[in-house]
C-alpha cells in the first residue's frame, strides 16, 4: 500500500487513536491480567473454586443468560409493534425504550428496589403469589432485563424496518398463513439481529452492578453477583482476589461472546 | 495540456488494477476510458487526478511533460468531477462552486466581488444561472452534474476528469447532456478524460478512444478506428453490434449484405426468424440452416427488405464481404 | 404499507400486541421513571428541597459535573480522531482497531474501576512512587475522572463510525482535488456532515459520565462531601435510609435522563427530516 494518502491526518488521528486507546484501556486492563497472572494455576484455582465465588458466577451468568433471553422475547414484541403498527402514543414509546440506556445504574437500582419490594408497587402482587421480587435472585434478573432489552430493540428494528413487506407479500401469495409467514419468512431474516441483540444484552448484564446491588440484597451464596464480589474483596484490600475473579470474568465473558460471533457467522454464511 | 502516463502499475493487496499503462492524452482532447466494470479504467482516471497513488517504482504521470506523479491532488490543478457528484450538501449551489476559490491560500485569493463575479460566469456557463440560493437536493441529477462541473472549473483547472459523468442520469438526460458537454468542451477547448462503460457514449463523444480490459488497455484510437478496425476480439464484441462467426471471425451487422437464396455468392442460408422495420432501417434476425447454432444480425434498408418482400420464416442468403479476424 | 391485508394481522391479534407491548413497556419503563419522583416527594417538598440543597447534595453534583466536564471532551477527541483514522483511510489492523474500541463495552464497570486501583492505589504498581510524590489519584479527582474515562470510552466513536463509513468520503475528496488544506476539508466538509451524530453521541457520553456508578464508586472512596459523584451521593443517603433525600437526589439524574433522550429525538427527527429531504 502507497504511503502517500490522499485524505490528510492520518497519521495525526492513528497516532492519538491508538496511543489514547493503549492509555485508558488497553495498558489498565493489561495491568489487571499481569497482575492476576503473576499468580499461577494453583492460586487461580484456590480463588475461583470458592464456593462463594462459584456461587456467584452461576447466579451472574444464569440469571444474565435468562435476563437477555427474556429481553429478546420482550424486544422483538416491542420491536415488531413499534415498526409494523401505528396508534397513539408510539413516536414517544420509541424514545422511551432507550430510557435505561439513559437513566443511570443506580437510579434505575433503587427505583426497581421499590417497585418490586414486598411492599412495593408491583412487589405487593407478587408477595400475593409467593413470589419475592426484590432481594431475590428473581429481583437480579429483573434488573438485568431492564437493562437488556433496549439492545435488543436497536439491534432489531432497523432490520425489520428495512425488512419490508415485499418478501411477506410474496410468501402471501403463495399461500402460506401469516404465522407461517412469520416463522419461516420474517422470523429466520431477524435471526442474526436477535442473536446481536442477545449477546450485547448479556454482555451488558454480565457487568451490570449499579442496578443489581439495590434490588439484589447481596447476600453471599444467595444474592451476590461477581462484580459485587470483586468490589468486596477490594474493600478487604484482597487485590490479588479481586485481580483473579475480574480476569476470570472477563476471559468468560470475552470468550462467550466469540462463540455467539462464530455462531452468527455461521448463520450468515448460510444464509448466502 | 497534454497527459502522458507512463507504464503505470497499480495493485490493490493481490489485486492488479492496472497493469503497464501507457497513454498519451494530446492538448485539448476529449478522451474516453471505455471498459466493462473492473476494467481498471476508474483507477487510472483517479490516478491521474492524484487520487490514488501509482505502486511505488512504477511509472510517471505527465502534466505538459512536467512530472506530477508526486504532486497531491491540490496542488495538480486537476478538475474532478465524482460519478455521484459529491456535492457539499450543506452548502447552496453558489457556495459549492466558489469552495475551491475561498480555500486558496490567502495570497493567491480573489477578493469577495471576484468571486462572486467567477460564480456568476461559471453558472452561465454551465446555464444554471438563478439557481446560485439552493441546495444540491432541491436540483435534479442532470442540474447537479452541471454544478460539479462548475465547481470543478472553478479553479481553473489544467485538465478536466470525468467519473462515469453520465452514469447517474436517466437515459433521455443522458442524451442531451452528452451532446451539451460535446458542445462544451468545444468552446472550453480543456484537455479532458472520462471514464465510460457505455460504448456509444464513448464513441458520440470522444476524439479518443482508449479500451480497458482487465488492467491492460485493448486498443487506443480514433471512434472510427476502434470501430472499423478492432484489433482484438474483446474490442470487436465490446463496441458495437458483432457477429460472430463459427470460424472465430467477425462480422458486424451491416456489412452482411441480403441475398435471395439462390443467388451467386452466397456464404450462407437461413430463415428469418425477425424482422423490424424503424424508418429507413430494418434489423433482420437471421437462424443459419445446417445446424449452425446462433442467430445473426443483419442491419439493412428498408428499401431492400421491401424489394425483396421479406417476411418472417423465408429462406434467405448472406453474403459476407469482409470478414476479419482479429489478431 | 400496514394496510394491506396481506402482510398484517387481523384487528383484534393487532391490538392485542400492542396491548401487550403497552404493558410491558408501562411496567418496565414509564413504572420506574414515575417511582422516582413519587418516592421523592413522599415526605413533601421541604424534605425534596432540603435534600437538594444540602452541602454534600451540592458538592457531589459539583464533583459529577467536573468529572464529566473532563470525560467528555477527552472522548470526543478521541471519538473523531478515532472514526477519521478507520472510516477514511485504509490500513492493516483496522479490524483489530474497530474491535478494540468497543472492548469497554464488554468490560463491567467494576473492572474499569479495579484496573486504575491496581495501578495507581496504595498497593498498586504506581502506588509508592504516587506516594512518594505525594500524588493522590485512588480516593481523589483524577481516579473518578480516570474511570469516567474509561466506561465512556467508545460513546463518540461508535456513533461517529457506522455515520461516516455510510458517508463514504467523496466529498473529502473533492474538496482535496479543489485544494483544500486538511483543516479546511474537515472544518467545512466533513464537520457539518457529521455535527448531528456527533451532538447525539456526545449526549450519549455525557449522560453516561454523569451517571455511572460502578467504576466511580470503585475509586471513589465514598469520602461525603469530597468524593461522592452524584449517584454516590444517591447510595450513601439510601443505604442510611434516607430514601426520600436518595430519591430527590435521583430525580435530578431522572431529569438528566429524560433531558438527554427529548434532544436525542430532536436530533433524530431533525436529521431524519434532513434525509427525506435528499434524495
Amino acid at each position: 500500500m502507497s504511503k502517500h494518502r490522499v485524505i490528510p491526518g492520518f497519521g495525526l488521528s492513528l497516532g492519538f487513536t491508538v496511543t489514547y486507546l493503549s492509555l485508558i484501556i488497553l495498558i489498565p486492563l493489561a495491568a489487571l491480567f499481569v497482575k492476576a497472572g503473576g499468580l499461577g494455576p494453583a492460586e487461580w484455582w484456590r480463588i475461583l473454586s470458592a464456593p462463594r465465588v462459584l456461587a456467584a458466577a452461576k447466579l451472574t451468568f444464569g440469571a444474565s443468560a435468562a435476563a437477555a433471553m427474556v429481553s429478546v422475547v420482550v424486544g422483538l414484541l416491542v420491536t415488531w409493534v413499534l415498526v409494523r403498527y401505528r396508534f397513539p402514543g408510539r413516536r414517544l414509546l420509541d424514545a422511551m425504550v432507550d430510557l435505561p440506556f439513559a437513566l443511570p445504574t443506580a437510579v434505575a437500582g433503587i427505583t426497581l428496589t421499590s417497585i418490586y419490594a414486598p411492599n412495593g408497587w408491583i412487589g405487593q402482587y407478587l408477595a400475593g403469589w409467593g413470589i419475592q421480587g426484590a432481594y431475590s435472585p428473581f429481583g437480579v434478573f429483573i434488573a438485568l432485563t431492564f437493562i437488556g432489552f433496549p439492545f435488543v430493540v436497536r439491534t432489531v428494528q432497523p432490520v425489520l424496518e428495512d425488512l419490508g413487506t415485499e418478501l411477506e407479500e410474496a410468501a402471501a401469495t403463495l399461500g402460506a398463513g401469516r404465522l407461517t409467514v412469520f416463522c419461516r419468512v420474517i422470523l429466520p431474516a431477524l435471526l442474526p439481529a436477535l442473536i446481536t441483540g442477545f449477546t450485547l444484552a448479556f454482555a451488558r448484564a454480565i457487568g451490570e452492578y449499579g442496578s443489581v446491588i439495590f434490588i439484589s440484597g447481596n447476600l453471599p451464596m444467595k444474592t451476590e453477583i461477581l462484580p459485587l464480589l470483586i468490589v468486596a474483596q477490594l474493600e478487604q484490600y484482597k487485590y490479588r482476589d479481586a485481580a483473579v475473579i475480574a480476569a476470570g470474568m472477563l476471559i468468560v465473558s470475552f470468550a462467550l461472546l466469540f462463540l455467539i460471533n462464530l455462531l452468527q457467522r455461521q448463520l450468515n454464511w448460510h444464509k448466502r | 495540456m497534454s497527459i502522458s502516463i507512463q507504464s503505470i502499475h497499480k495493485t490493490f493487496g493481490t489485486y492488479t488494477a492496472l497493469d503497464d499503462i501507457s497513454l498519451e492524452v494530446p492538448d485539448g482532447s476529449l478522451t474516453a476510458l471505455l471498459g466493462p466494470s473492473g476494467s481498471g479504467k476508474t483507477t487510472l482516471l483517479r490516478i491521474v487526478a492524484g487520487l490514488e497513488m501509482a505502486d511505488p517504482g512504477s511509472g510517471r504521470i505527465l502534466f505538459h511533460g512536467n512530472d506530477v506523479s508526486e504532486v497531491t491532488a491540490g496542488k495538480r490543478g486537476v478538475g474532478f468531477v465524482f460519478q455521484h457528484y459529491a456535492l457539499f450538501p450543506h452548502m447552496t449551489i453558489a457556495q459549492n462552486i466558489a469552495f475551491g476559490l475561498d480555500v486558496m491560500p490567502r495570497d493567491r485569493r480573489l477578493n469577495r466581488a471576484e468571486i462572486r463575479e467567477r460564480v456568476g460566469e461559471l453558472l452561465r456557463l454551465v446555464r444554471l444561472e438563478g439557481l446560485d440560493k439552493r441546495r444540491p437536493n432541491e436540483l435534479s441529477g442532470g442540474q447537479r452534474q452541471r454544478v460539479a462541473l462548475a465547481r470543478a472549473l472553478a479553479i481553473r483547472p489544467k485538465v478536466l476528469l470525468l467519473d462515469e459523468p453520465f452514469g447517474a442520469l436517466d437515459a433521455q438526460v443522458r442524451k442531451e447532456l452528452r451532446r451539451w458537454l460535446r458542445q462544451f468542451h468545444d468552446e472550453i477547448n480543456l484537455t479532458t478524460l472520462f471514464v465510460t462503460h457505455d460504448q456509444e457514449e464513448a464513441l458520440e463523444l470522444a476524439d479518443q478512444v482508449v479500451v480497458m480490459r482487465n488492467a491492460r488497455i485493448e486498443q487506443t484510437g480514433t471512434p472510427q478506428d476502434i470501430y472499423d478496425e478492432p484489433r482484438t476480439s474483446f474490442v470487436y464484441e465490446f463496441l458495437g453490434e458483432v457477429n460472430k462467426l463459427p470460424d472465430g471471425r467477425y462480422i458486424r451487422p451491416h456489412e452482411i449484405e441480403l441475398r435471395f437464396a439462390a443467388e451467386e455468392g452466397v456464404d450462407v442460408t437461413g430463415r428469418v426468424s425477425h424482422l423490424f422495420v424503424a424508418g429507413p432501417f430494418a434489423r433482420v434476425s437471421v437462424s443459419p440452416e445446417h445446424g449452425r447454432r446462433g442467430e445473426l444480425e443483419v442491419w439493412a434498408s428498408r428499401d431492400q427488405v421491401e424489394e425483396m418482400a421479406l417476411a418472417n420464416g423465408d429462406v434467405i442468403g448472406l453474403h459476407f464481404p469482409s470478414v476479419k479476424k482479429p489478431g | 404499507m400496514h394496510h394491506r391485508s396481506a402482510t398484517t394481522e387481523s384487528a383484534p391479534v393487532r391490538w392485542l400486541l400492542i396491548g401487550l407491548a403497552l404493558l410491558a413497556l408501562s411496567l418496565f419503563l414509564l413504572l420506574p421513571l414515575l417511582a422516582v419522583f413519587v418516592e421523592a416527594l413522599r415526605r413533601g417538598t421541604d424534605v425534596f428541597c432540603a435534600a437538594l440543597v444540602s452541602p454534600s447534595a451540592l458538592s457531589a453534583v459539583r464533583l459529577t459535573l467536573t468529572a464529566a466536564a473532563v470525560a467528555v471532551p477527552l472522548n470526543t477527541v478521541f471519538g473523531v480522531a478515532a472514526a477519521w483514522a478507520v472510516t477514511k483511510h485504509q490500513f492493516r489492523g483496522r479490524a483489530l482497531l474497530l474491535s478494540l474500541i468497543d472492548l469497554p463495552f464488554a468490560v463491567s464497570p467494576v473492572i474499569a474501576g479495579l484496573v486504575w486501583v491496581l495501578l495507581f492505589g496504595a498497593r498498586g504498581w504506581f502506588g509508592p512512587w504516587l506516594a512518594d510524590h505525594n500524588i493522590q489519584i485512588i480516593f481523589e479527582l483524577p481516579g473518578i475522572i480516570l474511570a469516567t474515562v474509561f466506561v465512556t470510552f467508545p460513546f463518540v466513536a461508535r456513533e461517529l463510525i457506522p455515520l461516516m463509513e455510510a458517508q463514504g468520503s467523496d466529498q473529502e475528496m473533492a474538496a482535496v482535488t479543489l485544494g483544500a488544506s486538511g483543516w479546511q476539508m474537515f472544518r467545512r466538509i466533513t464537520l457539518p456532515n457529521i455535527k448531528w451524530g456527533l451532538l447525539y453521541g456526545v449526549l450519549l457520553c455525557n449522560a453516561r459520565a454523569m451517571g455511572e456508578f460502578g467504576a466511580v464508586s470503585v475509586v471513589s472512596g465514598h469520602i461525603r462531601g469530597k468524593t461522592n459523584t452524584l449517584p454516590l451521593h444517591i447510595e450513601v443517603l439510601y443505604n442510611e435510609y434516607q430514601f426520600s433525600a436518595a430519591f430527590a437526589c435521583a430525580t435530578l439524574l431522572g431529569l438528566l435522563a429524560l433531558l438527554t433522550l427529548g434532544l436525542k429525538s430532536a436530533v433524530e427527527q431533525f436529521t431524519h427530516q434532513r434525509a427525506s429531504r435528499r434524495i
